[in-house]
């Protein structure tokens, strides 16, 4: 393998798992406070639907980000009504809302089908791009890949070092208690879950404006799913979906290297390669001494009524 | 699309109850294995049920069932059509051959089709395109075409129509241009545009310069387009999506062929066969040849696309040595089409061997 192609992959691998890191660190941030919303899929489509057509209609790639991210919060909306005023199932809302969103996107998206767009061109961060290997492979993206990685170290800071983080992990842990202290439970978990919308919706318009600049129906295949999964490896620490994300798009893109180098494995097998790839590093650096923090948040997937006590 | 498919079948076991009494319909089944958005395969397969459903103008009754599975959940689906009153069912995806072949077994008096298979039934007739064909004009366009002598085939799962293909393509692009290789990168899907993308790109950076695909979406089209490179477009007409890119498309047309079953099946004259369609039939065309293409390279399109479709030529015509040495089809033999069906050797010059 030469330098070259090493380069390339490394490029891949950061813009395959890139994604995956929207929507991991959307939806971690909505399990902290509680609540588990399996809906990642659908609004990841919507995100990429409506992202979709708002660049194509107005040109500009910008809008569509800000249209997908929209969507993503309207569609949290009501799975937000449903699970946390009305209390119902988190689990089985989520799905529907998946189901919903799948369905909806494609019939929406039928007058675009077949329509592209120029979508974000990528931006060379002066200086740094033009350092050997590093450059091409860190700093030669277009800009949604550095906002993943902006975005990232942020609401790692926000978790676990500011009074924000404090108060979410407070609703998620024991949300009796700090309804106890005066914090408005519900209306924190509200805006956890609006953060992970729009996080969502901003993932597939990742897919629809730059990874595959086009629209058609269930484009996402699965990537909502495999997000929900990173969170739940990674332990809900954000540096870990961070490695997780970017790991899976490696593996993913090795596995079509290799075969292309005419290795003869069996393609299936390498496809299983991302999966128990990231499960396997996952699962070592989970296992320290730490354990009590690495647990799933006290409250997940249990509806906040403040009139019961736990 | 579970959720779908139960509303389908709900749907259709009232229309049952309500159909008995008026004057029936004769009624046609189809199940896809992608979103009839695909641009691509599925598309085309429901191209073909319209276009059945207008030539029968109110005779004929159709329903679909998208984004079936193939598996446990396809033979869920194909028994729900055929409990539910259809006398037709056209099962499109190579993955629901047993499950066909299991509900046909339980309904007899249902006429069961099943597209890109080989096991037949009573009442289950098998029907394919020579896709062969395409790939075999495909394989000589991207054979000229190649500056890096370096082409790229973008496969789903090595199943024979899809080796076959890969043969015919590498066997016409050799034809013309005795220097070059084939990449060859599997990924396990029919339909994953991330996943193509993927696979385009790690299949540029690896040198090739023409992308072919044996997937249905259109994102490897977009990924040459970026790079400047160029791709061959499959099942259907993706022009739209590459520009520049775009050499022609092999594009599919089943209407003709829904046609002719469904009046078979209503005259009771239908025998299940294994029928096999191709340029000659029109089931198969190029569509949208690109106007940039440098002439000689058009007229060798062209020349090569009449020599196959009036029969003159036919690509898996001896001698052919596999990659291994052995002769696999002797001097003047042309494969019959239960031999094409069982293709399972990659032609001399492949350096790869067949994932198992």
């Amino acid at each position: 393998m030469d330098i070259d192609l090493i380069t390339q992959v490394l490029f891949a691998a950061i813009k395959t798992g890139t994604p995956l890191l929207f929507i991991a660190l959307g939806e971690a941030i909505c399990e902290k406070t509680g609540v588990l919303n399996l809906g990642q899929e659908g609004m990841m489509l919507m995100g990429a639907v409506v992202g979709f057509m708002a660049a194509y209609a107005t040109g500009n790639a910008g809008m569509g980000i800000i249209g997908a991210m929209l969507i993503g919060m309207l569609m949290s909306l009501i799975f937000g009504f449903l699970v946390l005023h009305l209390g119902a199932n988190q689990v089985a809302t989520g799905l529907a809302l998946t189901i919903f969103g799948t369905g909806l996107s494609a019939f929406i998206g039928a007058s675009v089908v077949g329509h592209t767009i120029t979508g974000f061109q990528p931006l060379n961060i002066p200086l740094l791009s033009e350092i050997p290997v590093l450059g091409k492979v860190l700093f030669s993206h277009d800009p949604l890949v550095y906002l993943a990685i902006v975005l990232a170290i942020l609401i790692g800071f926000v978790a676990n070092k500011t009074r924000v983080g404090l108060t979410i992990k407070a609703v998620g842990e024991n949300p009796h208690a700090a309804n106890a202290i005066g914090i408005k439970v519900l209306k924190v978990r509200y805006l956890a879950v609006m953060f992970g919308g729009a996080m969502a919706g901003l993932g597939g318009a990742y897919m629809s404006l730059v990874y595959t600049p086009m629209w058609v129906e269930n484009m996402t295949a699965g990537r909502g799913w495999i997000a929900l999964a990173l969170v739940v490896f990674a332990s809900w620490r954000i540096g870990n979906i961070v490695l997780g994300a970017y790991l899976f798009g490696l593996a993913s893109i090795m596995h079509l290297v290799l075969q292309g180098m005419g290795w003869s494995i069996s393609p299936n097998l390498l496809a299983m390669l991302p999966y128990v790839a990231t499960i396997v590093v996952m699962v070592i650096i989970g296992a320290d001494k730490y354990k009590e923090k690495l647990l799933a948040p006290r409250s997940l997937g249990k509806p906040f009524d403040p009139r019961q006590m736990a | 699309m579970k959720l779908k498919s139960l509303l389908v079948g709900l749907g259709l076991l009232a229309g049952v109850g309500a159909a008995q009494a008026a004057d029936d319909p004769f009624k046609v089944g189809f199940v896809y294995v992608g979103p009839v958005g695909d641009l691509g395969w599925s598309y085309e397969h429901d191209r073909g049920r319209q276009e059945l459903e207008q030539f029968f103008d109110g005779k004929v009754e159709t329903t679909f069932v998208e984004n079936v599975p193939e598996g446990a959940d396809a033979e869920r689906v194909i028994t729900q059509l055929a409990k539910s009153g259809n006398d037709l069912i056209f099962s499109t995806s190579f993955g629901f051959m047993n499950p066909t072949l299991k509900v046909a077994k339980r309904f007899p008096k249902v006429t069961f089709e099943h597209a890109t298979g080989y096991k037949r039934s009573k009442n289950m007739g098998t029907y394919v395109l020579r896709t062969y064909e395409g790939r075999y004009v495909s394989g000589v366009a991207a054979g000229m075409l190649t500056e890096t002598n370096t082409i790229g085939y973008i496969g789903s799962f090595p199943i024979p129509e899809v080796i076959r293909d890969i043969n015919a393509t590498y066997m016409a692009a050799k034809s013309v241009n005795p220097e070059v290789k084939i990449k060859i990168v599997w990924v396990n899907s029919w339909y994953d545009p991330g996943k193509e993308t993927d696979a385009a790109n790690a299949l540029m950076d690896q040198g090739v310069d023409v992308l072919l695909q044996h997937t249905d979406s259109p994102a490897p089209l977009i990924a040459a387009e970026k790079r400047g490179m160029r791709a061959i477009g499959q099942a259907s007409d993706q022009s739209s999506f590459a520009p520049n890119a775009h050499v022609f498309s092999v594009r599919d047309d089943w209407a003709p062929y829904y046609i002719k079953v469904t009046q078979e099946v209503m005259d009771g004259t239908y025998e299940p066969k294994d029928f096999w369609g191709g340029f000659s039939e029109d089931m198969l065309s190029l569509a949208s040849i690109n106007d940039n293409l440098p002439d000689d390279v058009r007229a060798k399109i062209d020349e090569t696309y009449e020599q196959i479709k009036s029969g003159e030529f036919k690509p898996f015509t001896g001698p052919i040595m596999d990659n291994k040495g052995n002769v696999v089809v002797p001097a003047g033999h042309s494969l019959t089409d239960t031999e094409l069906a069982q293709v399972n050797w990659y032609v001399e010059g492949i350096t790869d061997a067949i994932p198992r």
